[in-house]
């Protein structure tokens, strides 16, 4: 070896050795792309928009879904399989894994987010972990009044460490209370309505909404005033009209409140109802290119962007909310699954799992800016969520 | 569409009919198994679980469907189940398709 190459190769290990301590970064404009056929998440910037790499072994993602240490640097992973996983953000790598249930569906992070909790549907209930460690805190069974385990739904974080979900076969919302975990307290709300399949709280933890799969309306709870109980709203809805085959349960995670207004997905109808959140009483309906998904508000609520279930998940719509007119039908490619806003929301991702991509649209042009490759992606996760109540 | 284009498209819808006599279950397409294969793991599987086993909807494993035979297992989704969240799949999926679909999960097909 010459004396310059010498040189030159000392040169390198010494840039190498630089290169394994990286400049320190924060985390707030990462974010997780659910890879699911291959139990992988893509880790991805919004800030110019590139992956970052993959991180694998995660089991069966299917329906997965994630939230975020308060300081965004770990994700918590829910997947189908029932296992939880704690990710590290600037790392890359999973920190923890625990298989906590046969068939979860979703979870929670605490006010204080020492506590992460995990909706169940097999064994039906509840499991809470420390977040740090992920051992087990308290495991609450979702028992129906005729005594049977239910499959949990539609959980949620409340304020004083307190955690809200729906019991899909029992019908009924719980509250679980775990400011002292090692006694938990759990107040139960029964006779809400039929099949509740999924459920939200409002950002500002005034009220909790469920979806009613079994009957035509919602479950709505005053969070505010729990001992008013559980009221029934637009059980009017769909009344006399033919419900269509629903191929895929809408979301209401990411459900769009815009001002005064709540914008939901219709169940089995190609429509969105539009509530008037003061009177909780139906404003107005939209119709739309089918089935609504996901009904999300670009976060200063003057837009909101739709995807659909089968067979029209290849288009995605966008509603300006104050004339309430869908201004654009986005082919943004097949089978489009998730939509999430950056943080401001200057750009909305969309994932389109058939077409391996996951596409990135300017929200005032309405324009593709970017795409990158995934295999197969469905869920797209910010950090920002960590800072959002219900979330 | 150019003139062309339709002329082979009746072609095809001909051909088609030639080799899929009405009413006598015919095996679909390999393209068209490789697309079910893929209806069942992402479409199915949002209720039923990607690997079968459960979810909303019961696990779907061949254990599970052993007692059916291939015809109840087809009409179950062609008709759905009603006052369930199991929907009617008529309209997306052929009687060919369902039944191919009913012999996959049993496990007696898979895509050729
Ligand atoms: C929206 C949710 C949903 C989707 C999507 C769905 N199913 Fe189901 N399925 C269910 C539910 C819920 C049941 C249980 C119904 C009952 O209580 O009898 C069920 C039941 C079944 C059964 C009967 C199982 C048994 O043990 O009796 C079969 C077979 C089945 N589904 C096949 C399919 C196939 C094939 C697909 C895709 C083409 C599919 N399902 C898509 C929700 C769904």
């Amino acid at each position: 070896m010459s004396a310059s190459r010498i040189v030159a190769l000392a040169a390198a290990l010494v840039l190498g050795a630089c290169a394994t301590q990286p400049e320190p970064r924060g985390t707030g404009d990462l974010g997780l792309v659910v890879e699911r056929a291959d139990g992988k998440l893509l880790r991805v910037e919004n800030s110019h928009n590139t992956a970052l790499g993959e991180i694998g072994g995660l089991g069966d993602l299917s329906h997965a879904s994630m939230v975020f240490s308060r300081d965004e640097r770990y994700a918590y992973v829910f997947g189908r399989d029932g296992g939880l996983t704690k990710v590290d953000l600037l790392e890359g790598r999973i920190v923890r894994r625990v298989m906590q249930a046969g068939n979860s569906i979703g979870g929670a992070i605490s006010q204080t987010g020492r506590l992460v909790a995990v909706a169940n549907y097999v064994p039906g209930g509840i499991r809470v972990f420390d977040a740090d460690t992920l051992d087990l805190v308290a495991d609450i069974p979702a028992v129906g009044p005729d005594g049977k385990r239910s499959k949990v739904v539609g959980i949620a974080d409340l304020p004083g460490e307190r955690f809200i979900y729906s019991l899909f076969d029992a019908g009924e919302i719980d509250i679980a209370d775990l400011s002292d975990p090692k006694a938990p307290k759990v107040r139960r709300f029964t006779n809400i309505g039929r099949e509740p399949y999924d459920g939200l709280v409002t950002e500002d933890g005034h009220w909790y909404v469920a979806g009613l799969f079994g009957e035509d309306g919602l479950a709505l709870l005053d969070l505010w005033n729990p001992q008013a109980g559980v009221r029934r709203i637009l059980d009017h809805y769909g009344r006399g009209e033919r419900r269509l085959p629903v191929y895929k349960m809408p979301h209401m995670r990411g459900w769009a409140v815009a001002g005064d207004e709540v914008w939901l997905p219709a169940v089995g109808h190609h429509e969105i109802l539009v509530i008037d959140k003061r009177t909780w009483t139906e404003k107005t309906r939209i119709p739309v290119a089918g089935q609504p998904v996901f009904v999300v508000a670009r976060p200063d609520g003057r837009q909101v962007w739709v995807n659909f279930a089968l067979p029209d998940y290849d288009k995605v719509q966008v509603i300006d909310v104050p004339s309430k007119r869908v201004v654009e039908t986005l082919h943004p490619g097949k089978a489009v699954l998730d939509i999430g806003f950056t943080p401001k929301g200057e750009q909305v991702w969309l994932s389109a799992r058939d077409s391996d991509w996951v596409s990135i649209y300017g929200t005032a042009t309405l324009k593709e800016v970017a795409r990158l490759p995934a295999h197969r992606p469905s869920g797209i996760f910010f950090t920002d969520r960590a800072h959002r109540m219900g979330m | 569409m150019s003139p062309s284009r339709y002329g082979l498209l009746v072609g095809g819808l001909a051909l088609f009919a030639l080799v899929a006599p009405p009413g006598r279950a015919a095996e679909p397409s390999p393209a068209r198994q490789a697309r079910l294969a893929e209806i069942v793991a992402e479409d199915c599987g949002a209720c039923h679980g990607m690997t079968r086993k459960g979810g909303l909807g019961p696990p779907l494993l061949t254990k599970n469907l052993a007692g059916y035979d291939d015809r109840t297992l087809a009409t179950v989704i062609l008709d759905g189940r009603p006052d369930t969240p199991m929907p009617p799949w008529r309209g997306l999926l052929s009687d060919d398709d369902a039944l191919w679909i009913a012999r996959y999960l049993k496990g007696e097909t898979d895509v050729r």
